[in-house]
């Protein structure tokens, strides 16, 4: 028995750990980009340009993971786009998390006409393909770190309501909640003292799930030029430079598309890892 | 009858959805500052040449004016003109249809044959470290979105090693006299092996980087259920009829559980298709989705509505049918 | 040896350790019933597995020899082990609601191994089924094969299995208590029709049950199960007489009687469970367990 639970919790630690292990580099670099970053982001020159990684020959000292062909350095401008990518992250992902969750719980709970109402501008939401909306919402709104923000709040609250609107439903057919109306309860209190704890842990997972979402659609914007001024690095913005140039300089894409990669990664196996730590069920 | 009632209900309810993707895609982009008709002429056009085009193409009358004449357009089956492109945005539209529609089934047939052959081997493999290995390498798989997948597959194919095209659909250099734009299937009717290969190399890692997600989910998804019905009795009793593990999986468990997974998977598909709006513009594939970002960018009002609302219908179709595909596959619906 | 099937000193734990059979020795001749008795966790539906080789993944036969039909089943591989019990064993299973595939029609459910297994044809094996669903008494076969499990009652059901297994003319049935997921209406008929069919048939029955009402009715020999240990094995009539072991007598005293249903029952007594603890813990001392 204690043989198939170890194999089962292992896997969660270390997955815990090298996620969050991750994030808080993350949050270091973004924190001291100015002191840690070797090169100021956005000096060009052209004598340094599409310099190659340190290991490689043809290597400059101080641009240890190459140039693009502006001669701006790839580690710096990784470092400072960290910054704007977890503003977004935090921002978009808490501002989402907290809208879905009220309209999800509203309708999951309180039923009746306001459920209606939700679950049709559900159902509408669902039918637009989201990159297309949030490109055109960027259009309409300009472009900028607010537009960002409200893109994506705009484009993925349904991804909360959805879930947490099923699961209030559930949670609110269960005696307990039944027990605690018959106690006199206000309806409101219930859902907030009742149903939202028991909500907690798919919230914590679907909360971490979507600053990783937030981060690629920042990305994806940065890549069709329409995320915030081409001056700021960002990833999504040296991604996009690399493509046009990955037969000449592979690292200018390799390098940020790996910092990507990981922080996506590492958003969702945090969710996963922390649903598992408070799911009382589990635990 | 009750069944003709949800058959009617669902159909206003689409239409319900529909109606309310274009309002909102209406009012949305006729928030959009910066005079569209102005990018169409020439710097030294007249204030009265934009007056006349804004005319012609209606911007000068209210936004419930302007919607109402829309609707009647769409009603007969016109979608207006493009601002860009100057033509009808139906005939551009249905132009790049197929090559999405192509993208999209590849990528499904290609997510459904990984996903459902690592469900069936996690299945075989359950409770061993081996299945571990499977759940680990999906729970990746679906945590990184399309789009990082699609730049993934670019440097291991397009860049470390080059044996697919990185960008297009076909290349310009053949010679197609093809009758309709559906090109894969095209070339399998007419046996046309060259284009085919063609197309193959410009398609495959698109319909990859689509594919990645999805398969992880049929093979999550898939694997769960199968084990569920593993443990039913009557796969017990085939057992005990001399029936291997293969054949009990694939032909005892393998239909059952086929029927939770599918709902879901109707829904992922969706997500599949809505993907294909950034995966054609990093592979310059020329579909839909590229025409629809390079309409946003020219601010291309009526060829982002005839866009937009076509994506919703194929949405609203995709969950129609799939809804009655569970019904066909579910005997115990399909003789009520 | 004249048992067809012969199960001599099985074990089988739980991967890991703990005990499910132990030492577990029963047989069961061409012709006769043979019931298995014991409460819930005693592991009688656990030695009809081992023999039909669908253990849990979690268990494991760790010793003993299971003889069907003149051969070691253990001494087999996978895939021939299979067959042979494909070819001359069957199950009348549990729940008739799950046992049936929802995704299938009856007739290739009944025909298929036939088909598949036994090499038969297609026609032969349906008239083969026909002929099986009529001798359950079936109205209207026909239409039942083209039927799907959902559209018959659980009585019907479980009809439809006791013909699936005499089909291939198995010369081992294992019943693993064919008669508890039904109504106490259907429960009777059900019994006479399982008997029926094994009489005419000449097959050995395995009938593996928590009621001991019910073996008195159907069964020749029977073993008493208490975890996983064989505690007593006798011939039907004597034990219904004077049951040797302490805990035997007590399981009886706790059945009611079918010719007094509503006479007083007594729970098994501490005394007696306590002895038969005491029992299987000087068993797995033995066995350096």
């Amino acid at each position: 028995m204690r043989d198939a639970r170890g194999d089962v919790k292992r896997p969660i630690g270390l997955r815990l750990w090298l996620s969050g292990g991750w994030l808080i580099l993350l949050v270091l670099a973004a924190l001291l980009a100015p002191w840690i970053a070797p090169q100021d982001p956005l000096a060009q020159d052209l004598f340094t340009s599409r310099l190659p990684p340190f290991w490689e020959a043809g290597a400059e000292p101080g641009y240890w993971l190459g140039s693009d062909s502006l001669g701006r350095d790839v580690l710096s401008r990784i470092i400072h786009g960290a910054r704007l990518a977890l503003i977004v992250a935090l921002v978009a992902g808490t501002l989402t998390c907290v809208i879905g969750t009220a309209l999800g719980l509203i309708a999951g709970y309180y039923r009746g006409w306001p459920d209606r109402i939700i679950s049709r501008f559900v159902d509408i939401w669902m039918a637009f393909p989201p990159v297309l909306f949030a490109i055109l919402l960027i259009a309409v709104l300009g472009t900028g770190l607010t537009s960002i923000i409200i893109a994506i709040v705009v484009i993925d609250w349904t991804r909360f309501a959805r879930v947490i609107r099923a699961e209030a439903m559930t949670q609110g057919a269960m005696d307990y909640v039944a027990s605690a109306q018959v106690a006199g309860r206000k309806r409101m209190g219930t859902m907030l003292t009742e149903i939202l704890p028991n909500v907690l842990p798919t919230i914590i997972a679907l909360l971490t799930l979507e600053m990783g979402i937030a981060v690629i659609v920042e990305a994806i914007l940065s890549f069709v030029n329409l995320s915030i001024s081409t001056d700021s690095p960002t990833w999504g913005g040296m991604i996009s430079e690399g493509r046009t140039s990955v037969h000449q300089a592979w690292w200018v894409l390799v390098f940020p598309l790996i910092t990507l990669f990981l922080t996506v990664l590492s958003f969702s196996q945090l969710g996963e890892g922390l649903k598992d730590r408070f799911d009382p069920v589990l635990r | 009858m009750t069944l003709l009632r949800n058959i009617l209900m669902r159909l206003l309810s689409t239409a319900i959805t529909l109606f309310g993707v274009a309002v909102i895609i209406f009012v949305v982009i006729r928030v959009v500052p910066g005079n569209p008709i102005a990018m169409m002429l020439p710097p030294g056009a007249t204030e009265a040449d934009i007056a006349r085009l804004q005319a012609q193409y209606g911007f000068d009358k209210s936004i419930f004016e302007q919607f109402m004449i829309w609707l009647r357009g769409v009603v007969q089956g016109d979608f207006g003109t493009s601002i860009s492109l100057r033509q009808p945005v139906s005939s551009l539209v249905l132009n790049r249809l197929p090559a999405t529609l192509e993208l999209s089934i590849v990528a499904l047939l290609i997510a459904v044959v990984i996903g459902g052959t690592m469900a069936l081997t996690g299945t075989r493999w359950r409770n061993t470290r081996k299945e571990g290995a499977i759940d680990v390498s999906t729970g990746m798989a679906l945590s990184i979105p399309d789009f990082l997948w699609g730049l993934v597959l670019i440097l291991l194919f397009g860049v470390l090693w080059p044996v697919f095209h990185i960008s297009g659909r076909i290349s310009p250099a053949l010679d197609i006299d093809f009758t309709t734009n559906f090109y894969l299937f095209e070339a399998l009717l007419r046996l046309r092996f060259d284009v085919l290969g063609d197309l193959i190399g410009h398609m495959f890692m698109p319909a990859l980087a689509l594919a990645i997600p999805l398969s992880a989910i049929i093979a999550q998804l898939l694997k769960q259920s199968l084990k569920e019905t593993m443990h039913l009795d009557y796969v017990t009793l085939s057992r005990t009829h001399g029936y291997g593990e293969h054949h009990v999986i694939t032909r005892d468990a393998l239909p059952n559980a086929i029927l939770p997974t599918l709902t879901l998977v109707g829904v992922q598909f969706t997500f599949l298709i809505g993907g294909t709006v950034i995966i054609e513009r990093l592979f310059s594939y020329e579909g839909l989705g590229n025409m629809a970002i390079d309409a946003v960018i020219n601010r291309d009002l009526p060829l982002i509505q005839g866009i937009v609302i076509l994506f919703a219908l194929i949405f609203t179709l995709v969950n129609l049918a799939v809804d009655m595909l569970y019904v066909v596959l579910n005997p115990r619906l399909r003789h009520a | 040896m004249n048992a067809f099937l012969e199960i001599r000193n099985l074990c089988v734990t739980l991967k890991g350790g703990a005990p499910i059979l132990r030492n577990v020795s029963l047989s069961v001749s061409a012709g006769q019933v043979h019931g298995l008795v014991g409460e819930s966790g005693a592991g009688k539906s656990m030695i009809g597995k081992a023999v039909l080789g669908t253990l849990p993944r979690a268990l494991a036969v760790t010793r003993g020899e299971i003889w069907l039909d003149g051969v070691d089943l253990q001494t087999l591989r996978p895939a021939e082990r299979r067959r042979r019990i494909g070819a001359s064993a069957a199950l009348i299973p549990q729940d008739p609601l799950t046992a049936l595939n929802p995704a299938r029609r009856i007739g290739p459910q009944i025909t298929r191994r036939l088909v598949d297994i036994l090499g038969w044809s297609r026609a032969d094996a349906e008239a083969r089924a026909l002929e099986l669903l009529a001798e359950v008494q079936i109205p209207d076969p026909a239409r039942v094969m083209r039927s799907y499990p959902h559209e018959l009652s659980g009585g019907m059901r479980q009809r439809i299995l006791i013909a699936a297994a005499f089909a291939a003319e198995p010369k081992l049935i294992i019943a693993d208590e064919p008669t508890t997921a039904l109504d106490v209406t259907v429960q009777k008929q059900i019994l006479r029709l399982i008997a029926d069919m094994q009489t005419r048939h000449g097959t050995a029955l395995l009938f593996v049950t928590h009621d001991l009402g019910v073996v008195s009715k159907v069964c020749d020999t029977l073993s008493v199960l208490y975890a996983g240990k064989v505690v007593e094995e006798a011939q039907m009539r004597r034990f219904f007489m004077h049951p040797i072991h302490p805990y035997s007598a007590a399981l009886l005293a706790a059945t009611p009687s079918y010719k007094d249903p509503e006479g007083s029952l007594t729970p098994v007594p501490q005394s007696v469970i306590d002895q038969v603890e005491r029992e299987v813990t000087d068993h797995d001392r033995r066995a350096g367990l």
